[in-house]
């Protein structure tokens, strides 16, 4: 239930209520419209983890190559 | 996303493996909190592959799991109502309430729908001004952003045909009954990582001290499960019990503060009935004051039909930790998900389901 699918940012339509900014998102090429109403900050090329057509957090790409450059530091 | 295969890289996954046999030299419980973990820990064949003095239980992570008759049964009531449109996500159609699910309603000709977003049930409200819809929202602290934006959004669209049925509930009130409760043994945690994105995971640093647990913010993958348990099982093995992060890619520290605000804004903490297990007091979320003109609760006259679970299903131990499906007697038997007796069957994130759908050896 608490699935969330990381997406990137391909577009942004802000509203002039910052609750109804949405995003056009694509999940490996398949594009969905989604609020981006609590990840105000997120720009187009980012990519956002979304649960329920709304996007929860900005995936931090350098935190994701920190962990798996871990994986290898640790295993080597 | 760019780097989601080499979550799943094989090799690395195998070395971690190894590292998790290297670190052991005693038995340990540790409980996946969230159903999603226990899916994919079951789907990707994890357990097996674990040490076998590495016992993972599995926690009550599935909202749709501990959802109680008798909020099934209301949905129901509801959907049978005329100019009435019962919404709610598709695990839930199916769990199964006193005599029927809102999927069996909805075959009898309630109008119930499926829905991919509670923002999409807004959407169709504003469509259809001369209906009134209702959407049976669960959810973790995860999904409670969403369903608070859904009705901050349908109160500045000026509905009046909007309503939410909540089912919502709260994890670490959860976690704290597991802790204080004697019959469930466990000794780490991993921690829902998509709940934390939410709430961060500050609220876990109390429960880690006073109960002597180390706690590991986990994500889904098989690297992010590999590498969860293995720094739960170093604490362990080290005596430690410490908050570890190890989604830091999704989890701040905080959590996301804007989704917080709306909760705190719309919704207001309240005793919550599990199913299985009881009344955990302060673990559900309600519609405040402010929006209690959403909720369905109040704006509709609900009858109130006495709820009944099936006899023997003992969903309540399992999503306690105490029992695995294959303990129960009608697990594969009169149980399936296609005729499930319990919710954990239902919620392919349930693990009566996930070890139907997946385990080799559980039964
Ligand atoms: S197998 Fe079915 S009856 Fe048994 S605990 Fe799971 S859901 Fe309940």
């Amino acid at each position: 239930m608490c699935l969330a699918i990381p997406g990137k940012i391909v577009a942004i339509e802000y509203a002039e209520d910052p609750v109804f900014s949405k995003a056009r998102v694509s999940f490996d090429g398949i594009m969905r419209e989604i609020s981006i109403a609590a990840v105000p900050s997120a720009q187009v090329g980012q990519y956002v983890l979304v649960h329920v057509g709304m996007a929860i957090s900005i995936i931090d790409e350098e935190e994701a190559l920190i962990t798996l450059g871990y994986f290898k530091r640790l295993n080597k | 996303m760019k780097h989601l295969e080499e979550y799943r890289n094989a090799d690395i996954a195998a070395r971690y493996l190894d590292d998790i046999h290297k670190v052991v030299t005693r038995p340990w419980s540790i409980m996946e909190i969230c159903g999603g973990q226990t899916h994919s820990l079951v789907r990707n064949g994890i357990i097996e592959l674990l040490p076998q003095s590495i016992n993972m239980v599995h926690g009550p992570g599935c909202p749709v799991c501990v959802t109680p008759v008798a909020i099934i049964d209301k949905a129901i009531h509801l959907s049978r109502m005329s100019r009435v449109v019962l919404c709610s996500f598709g695990d839930m159609l199916r769990v199964p309430g006193t005599r029927e699910s809102l999927l069996s309603a909805k075959a009898a000709g309630a109008d119930v729908r499926l829905v991919y977003s509670p923002l999409d049930v807004v959407q169709l409200a504003k469509k259809s001004p001369g209906s009134k819809f209702v959407f049976l929202a669960a959810g973790f602290e995860t999904t409670a952003p969403a369903n608070a934006l859904a009705l901050i959004q349908a109160e500045k669209l000026g509905l009046d045909n909007f309503y939410v049925l909540s089912a919502q509930v709260l994890v670490p009130p959860a976690m704290e009954l597991l802790l204080s409760d004697a019959d469930t043994q466990v000794d780490g945690f991993l921690a829902a990582g998509h709940v934390c994105a939410i709430t961060g995971y500050m609220a876990y640093l109390p429960l880690a001290r006073q109960h002597q647990v180390p706690i590991v913010i986990t994500g889904f993958e098989v690297l992010d499960l590999l590498l969860g348990i293995l720094h739960c099982v170093r604490q362990l093995e080290h005596g430690e019990a410490e908050v570890a992060n190890q989604y830091a890619r999704v989890v701040k520290p905080n959590g996301n503060s804007q989704a917080r605000e709306w909760m705190a804004r719309v919704f207001e903490v309240s005793d919550r009935e599990w199913r299985g297990i009881g009344t955990i007091p302060q673990s559900g979320l309600e519609p405040s004051i402010k929006y209690r003109r959403f909720d369905a609760n109040f704006a509709f006259a609900m009858a109130n039909v006495p709820a009944e679970t099936s006899h023997s299903c003992i969903a309540g131990q399992i999503l306690k930790g105490m029992k695995k499906p294959g303990d129960c007697a009608s697990f594969r038997k009169e149980c399936t998900p296609l005729h499930p007796l319990g919710a954990p069957m239902v919620s392919s994130e349930g693990a009566c389901a996930a070890y139907f759908n997946y385990a080799k050896i559980s039964s």
